[in-house]
């Protein structure tokens, strides 16, 4: 006869295989559809373009020098592809300011409806909410009717007479930034409200009581208290910024290309899928870094107020 | 100090809240006040019109791509959902075992990845499939939205289970229930408002998806998004208004619904 201990055993395996079971339609699906295809793209990324699109199966680092190298096609001399390094830096600083941008608008923003009675501040989330789960193009479309040269904002500073002519704020830089700051916005409020909604504000009182400032306040107490918010949004913002489509494809009027333009290009007329591949794990790479550096970040803060 | 000071004051605090909640509306309501409008010119107003919410409910080319957004929404969302709660049922209320962290990472993986690599990815994986079986049809978008919606559906369900213990239905086994009786009975009618939430928030991002869509579709295979993306890119009507006013109404109704169903407790 099994004793009590083998059959608590045998039912403990077996709820970990059940579990397994349940488990696998999703993992399968996600496998399938999302996780193993990212290892072809590494797998593309070291071979040879084909004539007409897709690959030759040949070994070749050709597409990893392309994306920061380029190959004079006289003296076979290699220099620094000038293009690609502008919109490596152009993402990533467009990323870093649409991120400080949606930081400094939402942090107040999470903090007047955090400090809200109970009841209007679910009407405060609804509000930041609806914008969320609205569709990104259709967003990224509102702002461009209001930008555009004929848009709101320029008719009404040429009414007022502030301007002569209309300021070019579409195609440019900058209208690639109100964009991404514009449908971004929301993923930064939300996080930090949720780390505001549980700050404890007897500890603000006991700031006040011991003679700190306002900014102190700020500085020492609340902010410290909701940085695991503060993070997680700065994440939420910066990964898709950095690989945006709609938003530079919509605003920034094929000139203005970001990292995602540029990737599309290669498998569209730039036929040259193994570089669009070695493209497209470099972001990912910078995306890592990122969350390398959230959750070592987050376990750190975790421990200091956990 | 003043009398009446607060310890929630800072100076400035509301009036940059103000200003978000007035600039995260005002585009979207300039927009939608340009639907109605007559003119055929978005910069000028010509008085009030529906014509451009006529015009675009007789143009086959939005009808088919709406059609076809809602097919594949709908599919990917019953699926997802379906898949997620497995998986959340999987993943919760337990001891840690061996894999449940691999699990959460699994799950989570596509919400890690710009969906520009995701849509690069998908874009060679099934054009070698469908070069393999000849088969260009719809199921590649269906299969694809349906892996991006699961760790939607997966964060209300979860959340949902994570709320109910196992008294309930430690209870119904002590009865003599079966554990798909008890499952049917006990544990699905509770995490039923979980489930629905996951269905909403799958059906609504399958529906906003622009870019995985963009790379995956074969010709012909436009969802309203895409279709909307090509239109803009070509130059703006006010039919892009009226199309995206009742895209809209939908979004709103569906996340109104949302919130209501997340938000009530037992």
């Amino acid at each position: 006869m099994a004793t009590a201990e083998e059959v608590a055993k045998a039912a403990e395996r077996r709820d970990v295989r059940d579990r397994w079971l349940l488990s696998a339609p999703a993992l399968l699906v996600i496998f399938l559809a999302a996780t193993g295809p990212l290892l072809i793209v590494l797998v593309y990324s070291f071979l040879t373009p084909g004539p007409y699109g897709d690959v030759k199966w040949q070994f070749s680092p050709e597409a990893w020098i392309a994306v920061f190298l380029e190959r004079d096609i006289f003296d076979d001399t290699l220099s620094a592809a000038a293009a690609h390094v502008t919109i490596f830096l152009r993402s990533i600083k467009l990323s870093v300011v649409t991120t400080i941008a949606t930081l400094v608008l939402g942090f107040p923003t999470a903090y007047f409806m955090a400090t809200r009675s109970e009841k209007t501040r679910d009407l405060w989330l609804f509000l930041i909410t609806i914008p969320f789960w609205t569709n990104l193009l259709i967003r990224t479309f509102a702002v461009l009717q209001i930008i555009r040269n004929e848009g709101i904002v320029n008719s009404i500073l040429l009414k007022l007479g502030i301007i002569s002519a209309p300021i070019q704020i579409l195609y440019t830089d900058t209208a690639i930034l109100i964009g991404m700051a514009y449908v971004y916005l929301p993923l930064m409020v939300l996080p930090i409200y949720a780390s505001m909604e549980k700050l404890d504000f007897r500890l603000v009182e006991a700031g006040y009581d011991l003679y700190a400032t306002r900014f102190q306040v700020l500085r020492r107490i609340i902010f410290p208290l909701v940085k695991p918010g503060v993070i997680a949004g700065s994440i939420l913002v910066f990964i898709p910024a950095l690989g945006a489509y709609v938003t530079p494809s919509v605003l920034g009027g094929g000139k203005n290309m970001m990292l995602s333009n540029l990737i599309e290009l290669q498998f569209g007329q730039g036929r040259n899928w193994p570089l669009g591949s070695a493209l497209s794990i470099a972001v990912m790479i910078i995306v890592m870094v990122a969350l390398l550096a959230y959750v070592r970040n987050a376990g750190k803060s975790g421990v200091r107020h956990g | 100090m003043a009398k009446n000071f607060s310890i929630k004051h800072q100076p400035g605090f509301t009036a940059i809240a103000a200003t978000c909640f007035i600039v995260l509306y005002l585009p979207i309501i300039v927009l939608v006040i340009y639907a109605f409008n007559a003119a055929s010119s978005t910069s000028e107003w010509g008085g009030f019109s529906l014509k451009w919410f006529q015009s675009a409910w007789q143009n086959t080319q939005v009808v088919d791509a709406t059609l076809r957004s809602f097919q594949i929404g709908s599919i990917a969302a019953v699926l997802s959902t379906t898949f997620a709660t497995m998986a959340a049922l999987a993943t919760t209320r337990t001891a840690p075992y061996p894999g449940l962290t691999f699990k959460y990472a699994a799950i989570n993986q596509p919400l890690m990845v710009p969906e520009i690599v995701t849509g690069v990815a998908l874009l060679i994986f099934f054009s070698r499939i469908k070069i393999f079986t000849g088969y260009s049809g719809i199921g590649y978008l269906i299969a694809a939205h349906t892996a991006f919606c699961i760790p939607f559906a997966y964060l209300p369900i979860r959340a949902r289970l994570e709320n109910m213990d196992l008294t309930l239905e430690r209870a119904a086994a002590d009865l003599y229930a079966t554990p798909w009786k008890t499952f049917r009975r006990i544990t699905l009618p509770l995490l039923w408002p979980g489930i629905l939430a996951g269905l909403m928030l799958a059906f609504v991002i399958s529906l906003d998806d622009v870019v995985i869509t963009e790379f995956v579709k074969s010709g012909g295979q436009d969802t309203l998004p895409t279709y909307m993306l090509g239109q803009i890119r070509r130059g703006i009507t006010p039919e892009i208004n009226a199309i995206s006013t009742a895209f809209l109404l939908l979004s709103v109704a569906i996340v109104t619904l949302f919130f209501f169903v997340s938000r009530k407790r037992d």
